[in-house]
């Protein structure tokens, strides 16, 4: 295996709405940003990858007219998921891995606020006898949330719990829209939204995006003080049906972790890809993390999610810590689809 | 069972609707040629113009910058005559379809080209915009309803570079 590292990271101001800037132009910005970062001169970037669905944008091609944003010529090594980013990412570093570049740049896009997301991303269901009934995200989380509390110990408490944390640990990254001081209590006195999930369960509409770069073996060295090395990367997909599957677990994220070796050494922090305060619950059963690991210093995805781009996010704000020095190893998960259907786990050590 | 008729296909209907905010560049163009204007952007590095105006260069990858206004009037660089009937497109056929090179600008623009025959359709020939009245006017290329030839001489295909 090669040694494969992030090497920098950008990103753009997580908002409620985009007007000022196109797709294009909040690409343009992260991974010129990000490429200066890196240290790697542009025309040495091996492989492009990027993640975004066309269906955020409301626009077929979406994805190619992204491509606009990189200066393409001559013309690149490049190749796009209709995913999470972080999915990019995946592909980028098998190509490292096949010996086809040594270097890559990954990043993701969305403007959720365009179309109504709920219902955007509920086309992702099966077409004949589940999309048709009208469901839409929140109220597939929101099933899966009573499956939780009816069938566990986990309360409403602890979801909320979730979003003080998120909200608090925000306030300190200037880049998240949902941040501030709240009170358990009267979180839990606010009605519910879709029950039994409440506002705050809920994360918030985002638009941004956000660039990687990886860089392998002595690339890496050469151009990072203290590259964040991924030590171990996978992803695994439970059923598509959500009435198919038992919703308060995630076997997927526990494969992963597993693969990835989340357990070889102990973790000082995990970024969670989980936009429902109870989905967080899941993912810290199904990975098994220990108290001690401090979980989505940034905010994670209730203070910012923009959809397709916050997985790949995870991933850089975890190394972006390892890279300052302020921790040793850490985990960054990433989700898909509806109820974590999809999840991906990447390890990341700073030695 | 074999009573029952076979489910031989099924309806669905779906719909998502967007509420698309034009940034920058995109939202300038839009404002003026609703003034009847063409507006561009230019390349600070490469120095090309792109029509519609754009906010930045793909081939350089960097920030367009100075707005320059374009003629209403070009270059045929390339162009179709479509002889099949189209359900969105109500034409007499055939018709011709072209790109074309406006004055004073790098990138061609897709546009319907009528009060010609298709036989005399050319690379070269010189074309000029048929706006819809005043009145009419709304933010979008719309406003030009379609191209037709000037009386001017042709340009040269060599002349073209990179179109042609």
């Amino acid at each position: 295996m090669r040694e494969v590292a992030v090497v920098s990271f950008a990103q753009t101001p997580y908002v409620r709405r985009e007007n000022t800037r196109s797709e294009v132009e909040m690409v343009m910005s992260v991974t010129a940003e990000a490429v200066e970062r890196s240290g790697v001169p542009k025309r040495d970037i091996g492989f492009t990858c990027s993640g975004s669905s066309d269906y955020i944008a409301g626009q077929a091609f979406a994805f190619v007219g992204a491509v606009d944003a990189l200066g393409a010529w001559p013309p690149i090594v490049e190749s796009h998921v209709e995913m999470d980013g972080a999915w990019a990412l995946y592909e980028a570093w098998i190509k490292i891995q096949c010996g086809a570049a040594d270097s890559a740049l990954v990043f993701a896009f969305g403007r959720s606020s365009m179309g109504t997301i709920s219902e955007t991303l509920a086309m992702q269901l099966d077409p004949y006898t589940l999309h048709p009934l009208g469901i839409d995200t929140v109220s597939l989380a929101a099933l899966q949330a009573r499956a939780l509390l009816e069938g566990t110990h986990h309360t409403e408490r602890e979801m909320a719990e979730v979003a003080v944390r998120s909200r608090r640990d925000a306030k300190s990254n200037p880049f998240a829209q949902l941040k501030g001081d709240f009170e358990v209590e009267k979180l839990l006195a606010e009605p519910h939204f879709i029950s039994p999930l409440r506002k705050h369960d809920c994360p918030p509409i985002s638009d941004g995006a956000c660039a990687i770069v990886l860089a392998a073996d002595d690339t890496a060295r050469r151009v990072c003080e203290r590259p964040a090395w991924i030590r171990g990367i996978d992803h695994r997909i439970d059923l598509h049906q959500p009435g198919a599957r038992d919703l308060t677990v995630s076997p997927s994220t526990k494969r992963a972790a597993e693969n990835a070796g989340a357990h070889a050494a102990a973790l000082d922090l995990a970024e969670l890809h989980a936009p429902f305060t109870h989905q967080e619950l899941i993912l810290r059963d199904a990975i098994g993390l220990a108290d001690d690991v401090r979980i989505n210093p940034s905010g994670g995805p209730l203070a910012a999610n923009p959809v397709m781009v916050a997985g790949l996010a995870r991933i850089g704000e975890a190394a972006q810590r390892i890279s300052r020095g302020e921790a040793g190893r850490a985990l960054a998960h990433a989700t898909q689809g509806h109820c974590l259907q999809q999840n991906l786990v990447c390890i990341l050590e700073g030695a | 069972m074999s009573e029952i008729e076979p489910v031989t296909s099924i309806v669905t209907p779906t719909r998502l609707e967007y509420e698309f905010t034009a940034a920058g560049a995109h939202a300038e163009f839009l404002t003026r040629v609703a003034q009847g204007v063409l507006v561009g952007k230019r390349c600070p590095g490469c120095r090309k113009v792109y029509v519609p105006a754009r906010g930045n260069c793909p081939r350089c990858g960097i920030a367009t910058a100075e707005s320059v206004e374009v003629a209403d009037r070009g270059t045929i660089t390339t162009f179709c005559i479509v002889r099949v009937p189209s359900g969105n497109i109500d034409l007499k056929l055939p018709y011709c379809a072209a790109n074309i090179l406006l004055d004073g600008s790098d990138m061609p623009v897709a546009a319907l080209l009528q009060e010609c025959e298709a036989e005399d359709v050319r690379i070269g020939m010189r074309v000029e915009a048929v706006w819809k009245p005043k009145k009419e006017w709304g933010p979008t290329f719309e406003n030009i309803r379609y191209f037709r030839p000037t009386a001017e001489p042709d340009v040269a295909v060599e002349a073209l570079g990179d179109w042609a």
